[in-house]
């Protein structure tokens, strides 16, 4: 190919490398039209193919006893007994939260909601793992504000409870806030529908809202970083209605319960494209569609914006002959278009006609499966170096325990998130067993007696100072989470956020995270079903953490089994099961009290967690514990306050430890496989001997008590504090962020 | 009336966007075994009802003002006779709204004073026994969740006092162990009123969700009275017993 049409800005501008545009020509066999340079630019971006981190995200496991559907179609399912199904997935709408909050958080929600109902099931859950610069700036909070309205208008309207998530505050979040959303789902084993467009001749429907010029090129954006223009992407980002979603996913159901759909796929990222191509990818067929049937919005569109806008609330759908009809009327009695806009064909290919002719014709394999695959470079990153040569005895205790506690209290990372989920309606459909501020989210599910239990889980800092062992142990803190709700760990959805790709010291960060996953899920039985990957993360050259967010399910077999996390009498004893080790490195200690982000966290023994997890559960079904609380961020100490401040009663505690750590490291150090239990004083005897039996650490550290927190460290009084102050500290720090 | 007084037959209407239509029907058919169908937006005529209930969500988005478009269904015409006729309609939140603007209930929902919406369990204090209430003792506190955006009653000066004067207020906001007061206010609504009636009392319309506060899995139990109020005022009145107030 000699010549090429296009001009580097031309190309550039849809991100489009001049070996990639070669490799397009030769699978058209000629230059691509616009049109066609458009459908390529979404589907090659790295949102849609992913190119940058498939060579690593196959060195996941992905497989298991209960896994039906694995990564590769629009959410994972897995079997959770009884005849149902968890359909569930975890995505990131990060730039355009940035962009504009509200709208960019909303319709982040709204598309992972639409990946759930596609699939058969009608969703339960949604969980928000959020990440944001420090309120002190008012840029972050006006960011956050937006986002956490955004996720609130759209979930409470479209009546799916937000139960879970986690907000998380670091510098390096300011320009590149994260806004990951989990949704889960729940539905009968033979009732799962996929994106498939099977049946050569069948129709192809187009249901739902129609087509304006909103979101186009949404996926190119996000695979970009920001800059000091990034104001201008504002056209980019989609405009949600989550009444409109609420009408499509009830006539979605039901067209479903009719035996309507033979294969259905929401439009998300890059649209209709996007729908068309992976339908007929999956399924070996082709679509030809008529962009002159589309029902549109605005006038005058092209081809080109008909096929990349990213309008919300529309979903593809493949019908067969003999329920054509039935679809169109169950759409209507709902208010909802619903056309036929094409047929599936054998031809494999993406056929688009408009105005009379065929404006765009590709192979579908081109613009899916044969999509590019790099394999970029990795380069350790420099900064590991000096980060990794912290001195735990270089961090001085505090100068004053009354104060250090209360500032603790009032530190961003571990205040009490209230003022955001009371935001959130985390009780409609009145299947809220435990809501947001436990360790996990509990689900009933009504005429079945297991139930579901939900935890997103990551910590940026430890993933920042060692990757791998970040993601060893964000897996295993979501797991331990399961447990310490009652529930045993089934498998996980990850969201991956990282900075550029193109950057050899990311990918490194990246390669490194994948690698620990794995290693993680192996251990612990956790199969990934599915996830998303979202790059460049950074503006102006400065980039994220990396955060690998992981959205674990379990199962809880009956009602009786469910744990949460705050004491419940005085007098129980307070215990502390797991690991001895502790270190200050990473800690929310360390960047609170001295700026500072340095050390290597502890590493995760994958096999002292594995044995905690199952002792914990066996302990819990068998009644001896009254509460189970994660031992994270904050260390044991604020595991301790945490487990006060979530009781019902006006509980203190009393803490007699003893260690060769000096104290601000054995309150504050952090480290995994450490759960902080109460249980009755009878109960003790046989938690002793079972631990003995299994071979796992397990001290009484304390005592359940009225009203005061006493911390005796070998044998000194060190803090005698009122619990109500604390108490209030906590609870009220967030919004006297917001009250102005 | 026909039919079997040991059962009541209940009724949850579907507006496009009612979220808790599900909610309030597992609540009355699963949980307190009464003969309960959905009723359609869309629907001209009520046959064989005791209790119509309007559930919360966000009936049509919300759009123009929350309940401002659900009022021109045409169910609400078979509900405004089957109320004339002395039928029992109970409005949640949404379904409260709804039942302002068309007339059948006074006063009007703004936003909330903090301006944000709010889910949390509140503590409501039971004023009098009426037809939906005649389960709890008057001054009982109950838990049950409140789940709005504009949930701050309002309503004229006239017409707060005829309220009041006429015991229409059933429910107010209080404080754990009953006393009114401003902080146990969640939204700023006028007397801390939470709940009212009708003039007639066979109309109720209430805030907070007793559907989520009727099965100890979820917390607490004290919703379930408002039904069971409802279905012992059914009985009573096919038993010949009055069918007004008490």
């Amino acid at each position: 190919m000699a010549n090429i049409s296009y001009s580097s800005e031309v190309l550039d501008r849809h991100g489009i490398t001049p070996e990639e545009y070669r490799r397009i020509c030769g699978f058209m066999g000629r230059e691509p039209n616009y049109t066609e340079l458009g459908i390529f630019s979404v589907m090659w971006s790295e949102h849609c193919s992913y190119k940058s981190s498939k060579v690593h995200l196959r060195r996941l496991p992905t497989r298991g006893p209960c896994v039906i559907q694995g990564p590769g179609e629009n959410a994972g399912v897995v079997d959770i007994g009884g005849g149902l199904v968890a359909v569930f997935k975890i995505e990131s709408h990060n730039h355009p939260s940035y962009i504009e909050p509200y709208q960019g958080a909303a319709t982040g929600v709204g598309g992972i909601i639409r990946d759930i109902f596609t699939m058969g099931a009608r969703p339960i859950a949604v969980l928000d793992p959020l990440h944001f610069g420090f309120p002190d700036e008012p840029k972050n909070r006006l960011v956050l504000e937006g986002v956490v309205a955004g996720i609130a208008g759209y979930g409470n309207c479209i009546g799916i409870p937000t139960v879970g998530g986690q907000t998380v505050f670091a510098r390096n979040y300011a320009h590149n806030p994260l806004v990951n959303v989990l949704c889960l789902g729940v539905t009968n084993r033979e009732r799962v529908f996929y994106g498939r467009a099977a049946g050569v001749g069948n129709p192809v429907v187009y249901v739902g809202a129609k087509t304006g010029r909103d979101g186009i090129h949404g996926a190119t954006m996000a695979s970009e970083e920001f800059d000091e223009k990034s104001q201008e992407k504002r056209p980019t980002v989609q405009v949600g209605d989550p009444f409109m979603e609420k009408l499509l996913l009830e006539a979605c159901l039901e067209a479903m319960r009719a035996g309507c759909v033979v294969g259905i796929q929401d439009m998300g990222a890059a649209g209709l494209t996007c729908s068309t191509s992976e339908m007929g990818s999956r399924a070996g067929t082709g679509i030809e569609i008529d962009l002159d049937l589309v029902p549109q919005r605005e006038e005058g569109m092209s081809a080109y914006e008909i096929m990349l806008s990213e309008s919300q609330e529309r979903m593809l759908l493949v019908t067969d002959p003999e329920h054509e009809a039935r679809v169109k009327a169950i759409f209507s009695r709902w208010d909802l278009d619903a056309v036929t806009i094409g047929r599936v064909t054998d031809d494999g290919r993406l056929r688009v006609r408009h105005g009379g002719e065929v404006v765009a014709e590709i192979p579908n394999h081109a613009l899916t499966d044969d999509a590019p695959i790099y394999e970029r470079p990795l380069s350790k990153p420099a900064y590991l170096k000096k980060t990794a040569a912290f001195k735990e005895d270089s961090v001085p205790p505090p100068d004053d325990w009354h104060g250090c506690l209360r500032a603790l209290a009032a530190s961003p990372n571990l205040c009490c998130k209230r003022w955001i989920w009371e935001q959130y309606d985390h009780m409609v459909r009145a299947n809220t067993v435990v809501g947001p501020g436990s360790d996990a989210a509990v689900l009933r599910i009504k005429g079945s007696p297991q139930l579901l239990a939900i935890s997103t889980d990551c910590n940026p800092r430890s993933c920042y100072l060692d990757p791998a062992e970040g993601a060893r142990a964000a897996v295993a803190e979501s797991c331990r989470n399961i447990v310490c709700a009652g529930g045993k760990p089934l498998a996980a959805t990850n969201c991956l956020n990282f900075a550029s790709p193109e950057n050899p010291e990311v990918m490194w960060q990246f390669a490194a995270t994948i690698d620990g996953m794995r290693e993680a899920c192996e251990a612990l039985g956790t199969p990934i079903t599915g996830g998303n990957v979202s790059f460049y993360n950074e503006t102006s050259g400065s980039g994220v953490f990396p955060t690998p967010v992981i959205g674990m399910v379990g199962v809880v077999e009956r009602e009786t089994h469910i744990m949460r996390s705050g004491f419940r009498d005085f007098g129980d004893l307070i215990l502390l099961l797991g690991s001895e080790k502790v270190s200050l490195a990473g800690s929310e200690y360390l960047e609170r009290f001295h700026q500072r982000v340095e050390g290597r966290p502890v590493a995760v023994d994958l096999a002292l967690e594995k044995k905690i997890q199952s002792f914990l559960l066996s302990a819990i079904r068998e009644g001896w514990v009254r509460s189970a609380h994660d031992c994270g961020e904050g260390g044991l100490l604020t595991a301790a306050l945490e487990s006060a401040f979530n009781a019902r009663l006006p509980v203190g505690f009393e803490l007699d430890l003893r260690s060769q750590d000096p104290p601000h490291r054995g309150l504050f150090g952090e480290g995994p496989s450490r759960i902080l239990l109460s249980a009755g004083e009878d109960n003790w005897r046989k938690l002793q001997e079972s631990a003995r039996k299994e071979g796992v650490p397990l001290r009484i550290c304390g005592q359940v008590i009225p009203e005061v927190v006493r911390v005796m460290y070998n044998g000194a009084l060190l803090i005698s504090e009122s619990l109500a102050e604390l108490f209030n500290i906590w609870d009220q720090t967030l919004e006297g962020w917001f009250r102005n | 009336m026909a039919g079997d007084k040991d059962i009541m037959r209940a009724g949850v209407v579907i507006f496009p966007g009612s979220n808790c239509d599900h909610d309030t029907y597992h609540v009355l058919k699963h949980v307190l075994g009464s003969e309960t169908r959905f009723l359609w937006h869309g629907d001209r005529e009520l046959k064989n009802l005791d209790l119509v209930v309007l559930p919360g969500g966000f009936s049509y988005g919300d759009y123009l003002r929350t309940g401002a478009i659900a009022r021109f269904s045409p169910v609400m015409d078979a509900i405004r006779s089957f109320a004339a006729g002395g039928g029992y309609v109970l409005g949640i939140c949404n379904g409260f709204q709804i039942l302002q603007e068309c007339g059948l209930l006074p006063g009007a929902m703004l936003r909330n004073q903090g301006l944000k919406f709010i889910c949390r369990h509140v503590n409501l204090r039971v004023e009098r026994r009426s037809l939906f209430s005649r389960f709890y003792e008057p001054g009982e506190v109950l838990r049950i969740p409140i789940a709005h955006n504009e949930g701050n009653f309002f309503a004229a000066p006239d017409d707060l006092q005829r309220l009041e004067k006429n015991g229409q207020v059933i429910f107010r906001y209080c404080a754990e162990y009953g006393k009114v007061t401003d902080s146990a206010n969640p939204n700023g609504s006028l007397n801390n009123i939470a709940g009212i009636t009708n003039e007639a009392g066979n109309v109720l319309g209430m805030m907070p969700h007793p559907e989520r506060a009727s099965e100890s899995c979820l917390g607490s139990v004290d919703g379930r009275g408002v039904f069971l109020s409802v279905f012992q005022s059914v009985q009573e009145r096919a038993r010949g017993g009055a069918a007004g107030g008490i």
